[in-house]
């Protein structure tokens, strides 16, 4: 196992570095520098280059840039702060983006699960398909639309809820972007336990088990939802990842001061150093998650942990 | 000693609603089960066996409902009846299913819930039915391990389904269904997917349990050859009624109805060097769809002009023999069964004698 997970981290490492290589040139190929201002002449222009390093040619950057990542320095802003620290900037965002993320993906998991277990269990009936509804809704609408329509009809029109997001005291604040994050995640959660449960609830061992005379009860939750929640953990890895694209837009829809917002703003400015961070941010927690996922389902499927070995 | 009854069918009917027809799976079944005595239900794919059982134990698939007729079970011990058509499912759960008769499904590759251990599934029942304290019914798991013979039975607790082969596995099923002390076991093609070097030890391991413990069984199998040899009663099954029922030599040595004829020549002998295995004609009826007369009677070559007309009633053949063919009215021309059917039978009671 321990090897196993070393090899795991190895390819992570590899697979970002190639990421971030790949960022590197598509920035180089992007139109303009991050100095674009017209009042400069290109003399001075090449002066700013020079620099900040960036006359240089990009391999030479590049790992220079590695290396000095290597060691916690993200480099510095050249547009939107001019000449702050990019990681002081990233580190008052980091945790307002990971917060609604992670509540995003608790509420999403939660109610998804609520909703494809019922429609489950309600196979072919009004409950089914209302739930289907919501779920194709969900995954077919990108959450930017939730986004705006839940602004619209309970920030402006009802006036229950609050338009902007509140940093400093997000309480009902943090609602709405929540749910619009969340959406995708109820959707593909709902969709995806609903058909694994008919597909445990068809088996033998269902059978066998009310059999046994266990009451139904006792035979949806020991038998049913147990296997039946064992193959959701692999589309949880996915759905990180559109939380993290859900967050770009959603962050600017309700003024959000998280990673998002701060990553489309770094892009039109070719404020390179803090969209190289934020991509690096992004590209280890996709592949963290990738990994956790992959070790916990070999944690809780007894028959993937035990055919390592070899049959006992 | 006094036989005693347990379980009695009795003119059951049990239809099932599809999205387009309405499917009587189950046309007026009486069946008799005695403490200690054993009894086959023999027929095809669809022919009703599995959802008689089934409504038995009152796991009928939803759309199912039972229309007209009884089970009754009565507990030997105590005396208790239970009229089992009348009983809310959640009555039958709780008072019948694997406490009073317990069941064996055909594929024990996935009648194991592949996520919890071996120990648990056997101990589930008895944990939850009679509240049996951990220590104790982690014990008495193990005798039961034991007692079907796997050995190393305190490793094999902790172990899951994927970790044992199918004949191991259809061992712990036994040992599952033995877990409550029921007093019949239902085996549903116990022995079909199984290694045909398996198949006999299951089956031997079944008759030495029921020998033990004086539990009734009910197979259900379209093998007649495989249960011949442990079962008292067999009862052959077409199109949702029982055709020919009796004792095992009344039906086995000498069938009445065309359609055992079939199923006894369908067996592979491999003492006779036959060019091709018989097959019975035609397929099951769909009883979806209306139908006149014998359902069998476009399968069958011996059908009489009246087989399309009526449905033929039960026919009394001697002892406790019963065949719904109007072969056996007084009136009917007397058909021979085919000769080849007549060696086999031959052949298999010469076979018996031998073994005896």
């Amino acid at each position: 196992m321990a090897r196993y997970v070393a090899q795991r981290l190895v390819i992570a490492a590899v697979t970002v570095f190639f990421i971030l290589l790949l960022l590197f040139l598509m920035l180089e190929l992007m139109p303009g520098t991050p100095f674009n201002d017209e009042r400069l002449t290109d003399q001075q222009r090449a002066v700013i280059m020079e620099k900040y390093g960036l006359d240089r040619p990009i391999l030479e950057r590049f790992l220079k840039y590695m290396l000095m990542m290597l060691k916690g320095d993200f480099g510095i802003s050249y547009t939107l702060n001019k000449n702050m620290p990019v990681s002081f900037m990233l580190g008052q965002r980091v945790g307002i983006t990971m917060i609604l993320g992670l509540q995003a993906v608790l509420l999403g998991l939660a109610v998804g699960m609520v909703l494809g277990i019922i429609s489950a269990l309600n196979h072919g009936t009004w409950l089914d398909s209302l739930t289907s509804l919501i779920a194709v809704a969900g995954v077919s609408v990108p959450s930017y639309v939730f986004a705006l329509f839940l602004l619209y009809v309970f920030a402006f029109l009802l006036r229950w809820l609050p338009i902007r997001y509140n940093p400093t005291d997000p309480g009902l604040s943090g609602v709405l972007p929540v749910i619009s994050l969340s959406m995708f995640t109820i959707a593909t959660v709902a969709r995806f336990l609903r058909s694994e449960m008919l597909e445990v609830l068809g088996s033998e061992y269902i059978l066998l088990s009310r059999a046994k005379g266990l009451h139904e009860g006792a035979v949806i939750r020991r038998h049913g939802i147990r296997n039946a929640l064992i193959p959701v953990v692999t589309v949880v890895g996915p759905l990180v990842v559109n939380l993290m694209t859900g967050s770009l837009v959603v962050e600017k829809i309700f003024a959000i001061p998280g990673l998002g917002s701060l990553f489309v703003q770094a892009i039109t400015v070719n404020d390179y150093n803090v969209v190289i961070a934020i991509s690096f941010i992004y590209s280890v927690m996709f592949v963290l998650t990738m990994l956790v996922v992959d070790l916990l389902y070999s944690v809780i499927d007894p028959r993937i942990r035990l055919s390592k070995g070899g049959p006992a | 000693m006094e036989r005693k009854r347990i379980l009695s069918i009795r003119d059951l009917e049990i239809s099932f609603q599809t999205t387009d027809a309405l499917i009587r799976a189950i046309r007026g079944v009486r069946l008799d089960l005695y403490q200690g005595e054993t009894v086959a239900i023999v027929g095809e794919s669809g022919s009703g066996k599995s959802v008689t059982v089934k409504a038995v134990m009152g796991i009928l698939s939803s759309n199912g409902s039972v229309d007209n007729g009884s089970i009754t079970y009565t507990d030997p011990d105590t005396g208790e009846v239970f009229p089992i058509v009348e009983m809310s499912q959640k009555d039958i759960r709780s008072k019948i299913s694997g406490q009073r008769i317990a069941m064996i499904f055909q594929d024990p590759m996935t009648s194991l819930d592949p996520t919890m251990t071996i120990g648990k599934q056997i101990m589930e029942g008895m944990r939850y039915h009679h509240q049996v304290p951990k220590k104790e019914a982690q014990r008495r798991a193990q005798e039961l391990l034991d007692l079907v013979g796997i050995d190393n039975s305190k490793r094999r607790m902790k172990q899951y389904p994927n970790q044992l082969s199918g004949g191991m596995r259809q061992r712990v099923v036994i040992a599952i269904a033995l877990a409550c002390d029921p007093q019949v076991l239902i085996c549903d093609e116990p022995t079909t997917a199984l290694d045909v070097t398996v198949q006999s030890k299951i089956l031997e391991l079944i008759q030495s349990i029921q020998k033990e413990k004086n539990l009734s069984v009910i197979y259900i199998t379209h093998d007649l050859g495989v249960v011949a040899k442990v079962v008292d009663y067999v009862a052959v099954m077409y199109a949702g009624r029982i055709i020919e029922k009796g004792s095992v030599e009344e039906v086995f040595y000498d069938p009445r109805h065309p359609y055992t004829w079939g199923l006894l020549s369908s067996i592979p002998d491999l003492n006779l060097d036959e060019e091709e295995l018989y097959s019975i004609p035609g397929n099951p009826i769909n009883l979806a769809l209306p139908f006149k007369g014998d359902p069998f009677a476009p399968r069958n070559k011996y059908a009489l002009n009246i087989d399309f007309e009526e449905e033929p009633p039960l026919f009394h053949a001697g002892g406790k023999h019963r065949v719904a063919s109007w072969l056996l009215d007084p009136r009917a021309p007397k058909v021979d069964r085919p000769a080849s059917l007549e060696r086999r039978l031959k052949e298999m009671k010469e076979e018996v004698k031998r073994h005896e």
